[in-house]
C-alpha cells in the first residue's frame, strides 16, 4: 500500500529564554501512516510527541520554535514544509484535520458550534451559510449529539466536556479529511466518556476510511485502538511496532518499563514496577543512548554510542533504538 | 463490621450543599442547591486504605475536604479518634489538624512558588512547635537534602508531590486524605509516588483515604473501595471483592471502561450513554436510572431510591438488583 503521510528526519527545536540552549524536542523524527490505519504515538510528558504533531501541520509557533532544514513532511507525494501559507491552508482542516486535548480551550467562546463547524465547510467546500448549517447538524447527528437542530445554536459553555468533545470531531471531520490527528482526545475527560469517544472515532474512521494519528500516554488506549505503535523518548523514536507484537514483545527497555509501570485493573493488589528518575530536560539530552541513566540493563557501550533504530527478530518493521538488540544476551539487569 | 473501639475515622450521614446563586445578577429566585455530597457514610481501621472512587462531579474531593473542615459541612458527622471533628473550636481543631493531613492532586498549585523546599516544610514544624528536621524528611520522601534550598519551579511534578508528600508528613499525622495524588503524574513517576505511599503506610502505620478517578490506580493502594456517584456512595466493599464481582452497574460499567493494556483483551465493554446529571438537580429514584444499562432496570429504578445495603456481609450496594449483578 501506498504511504499518504511520510515523516523523514523531522527535527523541531526550540530557543529558550534565559541562554539555557536550544531544546530539541523533536530530534530526528521518522513514521509513515498508511491510509485507513490508525498509528500511535506513545510517551510521557516531554518525549516530543505533541510537537511531531503540529509540526505536521506546521502549527508550531515560529520563534521560538523551529523546523529545521532536510526535515520531510510528505502528503500524497507533496512536501508540506516547503508549500505556500495558501497552500498549506488548502491541506489544513480539510486534507488533514485535528482534535486537541482540551476542548474547551480549543473552542472559540463567543461563537455558536454550528458556526464554529460550518466554518471550514464554507471556507474549503465554498458551501453557502445554509448549506453549510445543515451539513454542521449532519455532522452533530454523525458525532451523536442529542437534538442536533437545537444544540447547533449552543455556545461551547452551554455543553459538557464529553459533547464539546464530540463538537470538535464534528468540526474536524466536515470535510472529510485523510488524515485526522487527534493529540490526547480523551485525556480530559472521565473514563465512561472516554469510552464513549474511543468508540466515536473508531466507528467514524471506519465509515469514513480515515487514517489517524493517535498520540497519547495512555498504553491502555493504544492497546485497544491502534493498528501500529511508535514510542518516543527524548525527542526520538525508540520503539515501531504492529501493536501487538508491542505489547508482546516488548524491546526498547523504556517500552518494557512503562508497560510494566501501568496499574493493571486485572492485576492483584502488588508492588508497581517504577522506572527510576526521570525525563531529562530537551536542553540537555544525555549522551549515548538518552535512556541509559534510567536504564537497568545500560553497559558502556549505551553511554558511549547512540544505537540507531536496529530491525528486530520478532517481525518485520519492529525496530528499536537499542543495543540490546544486537546483544540480546545483556537482558539480564545487573543490581 | 468492626467494633466501634478499633475505627480511626468514621463518617455518618455527611451532607455538603452548595447554595444556588440568584439569577439576574443576585436579584431573582435562587437556583437549586448543589448536592455535592448527599449522605455519605463509612469507616476506617486504623493502618488501612480506603479507596474513594469517582468521576467528575460525584463529591469525592468535597468528602475528603469537608472530612478535614477544610470546608464546613451541611449536616453529618466526622469523628476522628472518637472527637467530634465538627464540634471543635479553633485551638482543638489546630491540635487535631496535627494528625489529619492531605496531599493534594496538583503539585503545581499547591506548594507556594516563593518558597524554598525548606521553608515549605518547616512552617508546619512551626505552627505545630515540633523538632523536626528537614533533611530527614527530605530522606524520607526519596529527595536528596540538596533540594531543600530549591524552588517548586525547579522541580518535576514527581518531585514537587514528593515534597507536598513531606510536607504532610512533616507533623506525624495518623491519617492523610491523598486527594488524587497522581493524575498529574506520567505513568513511571506514577508508579514511584505509588510504591513511596505504600512505604510510608508500612511503616508510620498510616491510615489514608485514597480519592482516586482511576480503578486501576485504587486496585494497587486500596484495601477497601467506594464509589460514589452524584453524591452518593452507590457500592463499597473490600477491594478484591469490588473488582472480581461488582454488584452495581455503574461500578460494572466503570470497570469495563478502563482501557487495558493488552490487545487481545476481548472484553465486552459496556459503554454508558449520557453525561453525570447535574448534582443540582439529581434525578429522582436511583441516581444512576438515567444511564443505568441493567437489563432488569425498571419503573422502581425511576421512582424509588435504592438505600445502600449488605448484599454479602461487608459488600454493600446501592441497587434494586444488586443480587443478579450484570
Amino acid at each position: 500500500m501506498s504511504v499518504l503521510l511520510r515523516v523523514r528526519d523531522l527535527k523541531t527545536y526550540f530557543v529558550t529564554e534565559h541562554g539555557k540552549g536550544t531544546a530539541r524536542a523533536v530530534d530526528d523524527v521518522s513514521f509513515d501512516l498508511y491510509p485507513g490505519e490508525t498509528l500511535g504515538i506513545v510517551g510521557e510528558s516531554g518525549c516530543g510527541k505533541t510537537v511531531t504533531s503540529l509540526s505536521i501541520l506546521r502549527l508550531v509557533p515560529e520563534p521560538p520554535g523551529h523546523i529545521l532544514p532536510g526535515s520531510l513532511i510528505e502528503f500524497e507525494g507533496r512536501n508540506l514544509l516547503a508549500l505556500s501559507a495558501p497552500e498549506l491552508r488548502a491541506v489544513r482542516g480539510n486534507q488533514i484535520a485535528m482534535i486537541f486535548q482540551e476542548p474547551m480551550t480549543s473552542l472559540n467562546p463567543v461563537f455558536t458550534v454550528g458556526d464554529q463547524i460550518a466554518e471550514a465547510a464554507i471556507i474549503h467546500q465554498h458551501l453557502s451559510r445554509r448549506a453549510a448549517r445543515v451539513r454542521a447538524i449532519e455532522m452533530l447527528r454523525l458525532v451523536g449529539i442529542p437534538d442536533p437542530d437545537e444544540r447547533v445554536d449552543d455556545y461551547p459553555h452551554q455543553l459538557s466536556g464529553g459533547m464539546r468533545q464530540r463538537v470538535m470531531i464534528a468540526m474536524a471531520l466536515i470535510c472529510h479529511p485523510k488524515v485526522l490527528i487527534a493529540d490526547e482526545p480523551t485525556t480530559a475527560l472521565d473514563v465512561t466518556i472516554q469510552a464513549q469517544i474511543l468508540e466515536l472515532l473508531d466507528r467514524l474512521q471506519h465509515e469514513l476510511g480515515m487514517a489517524v494519528l493517535l498520540i497519547t500516554h495512555d498504553l491502555g488506549v493504544v492497546a485497544g485502538h491502534a493498528d501500529r505503535v511508535v514510542v518516543m523518548y527524548a525527542g526520538r523514536v525508540v520503539e515501531t511496532a504492529t501493536t501487538e507484537a508491542l505489547f508482546e514483545h516488548p524491546t526498547h527497555p523504556y517500552t518494557e518499563g512503562l508497560l510494566a509501570a501501568v496499574p493493571r485493573i486485572d492485576a492483584p493488589r502488588a508492588r508497581l514496577h517504577a522506572i527510576p528518575g526521570q525525563v531529562p530536560a530537551a536542553t540537555a539530552w544525555p549522551p549515548g543512548c538518552r535512556f541509559h541513566p534510567r536504564c537497568p540493563y545500560a553497559w558502556e557501550k549505551c553511554v558511549a554510542q547512540e544505537p540507531p533504530l536496529l530491525e528486530t527478530r520478532n517481525e518485520a518493521g519492529h525496530t528499536a533504538r537499542c543495543w540490546l538488540v544486537t546483544e540480546p544476551e545483556r537482558r539480564a539487569p545487573k543490581r | 463490621m468492626t467494633a466501634p473501639g478499633s475505627l480511626l475515622v468514621e463518617v455518618r450521614d455527611l451532607v455538603k450543599h452548595y447554595p444556588g446563586e440568584r439569577s439576574w445578577f443576585g436579584l431573582g429566585a435562587p437556583r437549586a442547591a448543589v448536592r455535592a455530597v448527599d449522605g455519605v457514610s463509612f469507616t476506617i481501621a486504623p493502618g488501612r486504605t480506603l479507596g474513594l472512587v469517582g468521576e467528575s462531579g460525584s463529591g469525592k474531593t468535597t468528602v475528603g475536604r469537608t472530612m478535614l473542615r477544610l470546608q464546613e459541612p451541611t449536616s453529618g458527622k466526622v469523628l476522628f479518634e472518637g472527637n467530634d471533628v465538627f464540634g471543635l473550636d479553633a485551638a482543638r481543631l489546630r491540635a487535631l489538624r496535627r494528625k489529619m493531613q492531605i496531599v493534594f492532586q496538583d503539585p503545581y498549585s499547591s506548594l507556594n512558588p516563593r518558597m524554598t523546599v525548606e521553608e515549605t516544610l518547616r512552617e508546619p514544624l512551626e505552627i505545630h512547635r515540633l523538632n523536626g528536621a528537614v533533611s530527614a524528611l527530605l530522606d524520607e520522601v526519596g529527595l536528596d537534602a540538596a533540594f531543600a534550598k530549591r524552588y517548586p519551579h525547579e522541580l518535576s511534578g514527581g518531585q514537587r508531590q514528593r515534597v507536598g508528600i513531606a510536607r504532610a508528613l512533616s507533623v506525624e499525622p495518623r491519617f492523610i486524605v491523598c486527594d488524587e495524588p497522581v493524575s498529574a503524574l506520567d505513568v513511571s513517576v506514577q508508579a514511584q509516588v505509588l510504591n513511596l505511599l505504600a512505604d510510608l503506610q508500612a511503616k508510620r502505620r498510616l491510615t489514608y483515604l485514597f480519592i482516586a478517578h482511576d480503578l486501576a490506580v485504587v486496585r494497587h493502594i486500596a484495601d477497601d473501595v467506594a464509589v460514589m456517584y452524584l453524591g452518593k456512595i452507590v457500592e463499597h466493599a473490600p477491594a478484591a471483592e469490588i473488582y472480581a464481582q461488582p454488584r452495581h452497574p455503574y461500578t460494572t460499567a466503570l470497570l469495563s471502561a478502563v482501557p487495558e493494556p493488552n490487545p487481545r483483551a476481548s472484553k465486552q465493554r459496556i459503554v454508558l450513554t449520557g453525561d453525570m446529571p447535574s448534582p443540582a438537580h439529581p434525578p429522582p429514584g436511583c441516581p444512576f436510572h438515567p444511564r443505568c444499562p441493567h437489563p432488569k432496570k425498571s419503573e422502581r429504578c425511576r421512582t424509588e431510591p435504592p438505600p445502600l445495603r449488605p448484599i454479602t456481609p461487608g459488600h454493600l450496594a446501592a441497587c434494586h438488583y444488586a443480587e443478579e449483578p450484570m
